[in-house]
């Protein structure tokens, strides 16, 4: 019978029912970060348990790391105590622990890939609602809780119930100036926040048969803000080549094994889906987000919604959205002035982001008054983007350029807006309250978008401030 | 270790409406600079109830009426956003032992169901009307009654949905599934030795 990716590597990992009629799932590649696993360490220390397979789980730091700052100890004493007790259970439990030292450090769902770590057809969680990003490579892959995170590391495996599949298509092309940040916000404005519950996306069509690896990653990404715990891209040669030679993939002989059984684990054409949306890639505009939840967007040149024009139920979120983000119904969104511009996160913090930004950022200056910020997602692609000159476009248009980390996407770093500072942001989520000021406001968008509003000090139409032509376009 | 079965809840009820309440708003995310969970209780929903001085907002969670609330009751998409068990955590040591809302983000669902925290969905419309009868008057004993899943409050009777697994860990006693997953650990090793790639 013909089967999904999902199907496939969920009956390849699936250990055993368990009494409440949920699977006991193995799982292949475990990544922890300081935030979400310290209680695990303790819960295991109090049930004396070791850790079951060691080699398969991998630690950095990145969400309480200072991006002005690279060596310990750090300023901020919880901080500090954060990133000793990650090295402490690491050393500990044996586990690799890629440190501010180690050349390799940054957002988990930048390093993982960039080690070649995340493979197609495994199984990969990690204490972190983001892990979906590893799904671009053909894996299944999402966030998971702390007991969740001890649950892995005391027994490789996790209690869990089987996801439906939603086959996703893009077909055609993608406008110039839109990319796949724009494709995920317009999917999730489609099909709401909550409408991927209990659904693993499945991502595909000509748009995404075109996507890089990390274009891809943008879009696996930002799944769960759709509500969908997975996303995930079928395995193709554009995945091979960019896995082919990292530290962690096989090598030689081993390689091409590992490339038959990866080709096999895709999707079959025939199978079927428990759902299929079809989406025009022409559709797609360049979207930004105009409220508290990342379905909340329009298209840049629409205006912000009226709640007196619709339904009972929308009707009251828009209203709490609009009296929180401080915007006017009917108003464009275009124009909204901007305090600060961050490019990073595990969404749009890889050296393509940084590259493509650099392509149109050079001889333009940031605004006067605006605080622009540039965070490569972790040191390897700070390296990457220094030895091509990329940072100095950067600091010459008068962006900071910062160490690696998650930073201000949600600012458990000194990286925090102030008071009710609007943000332009190629992050994932604008609740309120998330960039670190309880009243500070996100506005979602891809990074081209947001050097666009740094620029210009409001939110802004890059294809227009870049002058974007077809010649360019992705 | 035994755990506890859980085939009911009872307490009060506190509502706090809205949709897509996300995890963030539960637990805000400079209180997760901590190495254990100990102490979240105090920090739940802190930017909903406090302004950025320090002072109480007026808010339902504020309301003395409500104090003694052990039952939550919201909107849709309950828990939305990051997978920090930290929101279930700070939800648990404030005292909150079961939650009523029309649907749940999936993993704050499965986080707050392994700290034996039962999620019953219901209709907004049945929610609107428990709020009212709890606003009405905020003593109104509420039950969660897991096993035949009803929710009781006052006199009346609501249905509710408990999804099949959850329901089935909590009223067995193995809501927190490590005891049964280390019993597999010899079928585990196993399957690690199959997987090509472990």
């Amino acid at each position: 019978m013909a089967k999904s990716l999902y199907e496939k590597v969920w009956e390849k990992h699936a250990v055993r029912e368990l009494s409440n009629g949920q699977t006991q799932l193995f799982i292949g590649t475990h990544l922890i970060h300081e935030v979400t696993s310290p209680q695990a360490f303790g819960m295991l220390r109090e049930l004396s348990l070791p850790v079951l397979f060691p080699k398969r789980t991998f630690a950095t730091v990145d969400h309480i790391v200072p991006t002005d700052q690279f060596t310990e100890p750090f300023a901020d004493p919880l901080a500090d105590a954060m990133i000793k007790e990650l090295k402490r259970n690491a050393e500990e439990f044996g586990v690799t622990y890629f440190d501010l030292a180690s050349g390799k450090q940054g957002i988990v769902h930048v390093v993982g890939p960039e080690q070649g770590i995340t493979q197609p057809g495994t199984t990969i969680a990690c204490g972190d609602s983001h892990t979906s990003t590893h799904g671009a490579f053909g894996a299944i892959a999402f966030g998971i809780g702390t007991s969740q995170v001890r649950d892995v590391l005391a027994t490789q495996t996790l209690a869990m119930g089987k996801l439906k599949v939603r086959r996703i298509n893009v077909d055609g092309e993608l406008r110039p100036g839109v990319y796949s940040k724009d494709v995920i916000l317009h999917i999730i404005r489609k099909l709401g926040v909550k409408g991927g519950t209990g659904f693993a996306y499945e991502y595909g069509g000509e748009v995404f048969d075109r996507f890089t690896m990390e274009e891809r990653m943008t879009v696996c990404n930002m799944s769960i803000e759709g509500g969908a715990r997975a996303g995930y891209v079928n395995p193709d040669e554009t995945t091979f080549e960019f896995l082919k030679g990292r530290p962690y993939v096989p090598k030689g002989a081993e390689w091409d094994k590992a490339v038959e059984r990866w080709k096999a684990i895709a999707s079959d054409p025939d199978c079927e889906y428990d759902d299929v949306v079809n989406i025009r890639g022409e559709d797609i505009p360049p979207t930004v987000t105009w409220g508290i939840t990342p379905g909340q967007g329009i298209a840049i040149d629409e205006t912000i919604p009226d709640p007196e024009k619709a339904d009972e139920v929308e009707k009251a979120s828009i209203e709490e959205a609009l009296e929180y983000m401080k915007l006017q119904p009917g108003a464009p969104i275009k124009g909204t002035p901007i305090d600060v511009a961050f490019l990073g996160s595990c969404t749009n913090g890889r050296f393509s982001d940084f590259q493509e930004v650099a392509n149109y950022l050079k001889g333009r200056k940031v605004a006067p008054g605006i605080k622009a910020i540039a965070v490569p997602g972790s040191q390897g692609v700070a390296k990457l983007c220094e030895a091509a000159g990329i940072d100095e476009v950067f600091r010459e248009a008068g962006f900071e350029w910062r160490g690696a980390g998650c930073s201000m996407c949600l600012a458990m770093n000194p990286d925090k807006l102030i008071g009710d500072q609007l943000c332009a942001s190629s992050s994932n989520r604008n609740f309120k309250g998330r960039q670190g000021s309880p009243v500070g406001r996100t506005v979602l968008m891809s990074p081209l978008m947001v050097a666009a509003a740094a620029v210009t000090g409001e939110v802004s139409d890059a294809r227009e401030v870049f002058g974007v032509s077809s010649a360019v376009a992705v | 270790m035994a755990l506890e079965k859980i085939t009911k809840v009872t307490g009060r009820g506190v509502y706090v409406a809205g949709d897509d309440i996300d995890t963030d708003r539960i637990i805000p995310a400079r209180f997760m600079k901590c190495i254990t969970f100990d102490g979240l209780g105090e920090f739940v929903f802190y930017d909903v109830r406090k302004n950025e001085d320090g002072t109480d907002k007026k808010h339902v969670l504020n309301d003395p009426r409500f104090a003694e609330a052990t039952i939550l009751l919201s909107g849709s998409n309950f828990g939305c956003g990051s997978s920090r068990e930290h929101a279930p955590q700070s939800l648990h040591k404030a005292g909150y032992r079961g939650i009523i809302a029309e649907s749940y983000a999936e993993i704050f669902f499965g986080n707050s169901t392994t700290l034996g925290i039962p999620c019953f969905s219901c209709s907004s419309k049945d929610i609107k009307a428990m709020a009212a009868l709890i606003e009405a008057d905020p003593k109104t004993e509420i039950v969660l009654d897991v096993v035949n899943e009803k929710v009781l409050v006052g006199g009346q009777t609501f249905p509710a949905e408990v999804r099949d697994s959850a329901k089935r860990a909590l009223v067995e006693g193995k809501w927190d599934p490590i005891a049964e997953l280390l019993e597999g650990a010899e079928e585990v090793k196993k399957k690690g030795d199959e997987l090509e790639y472990v």
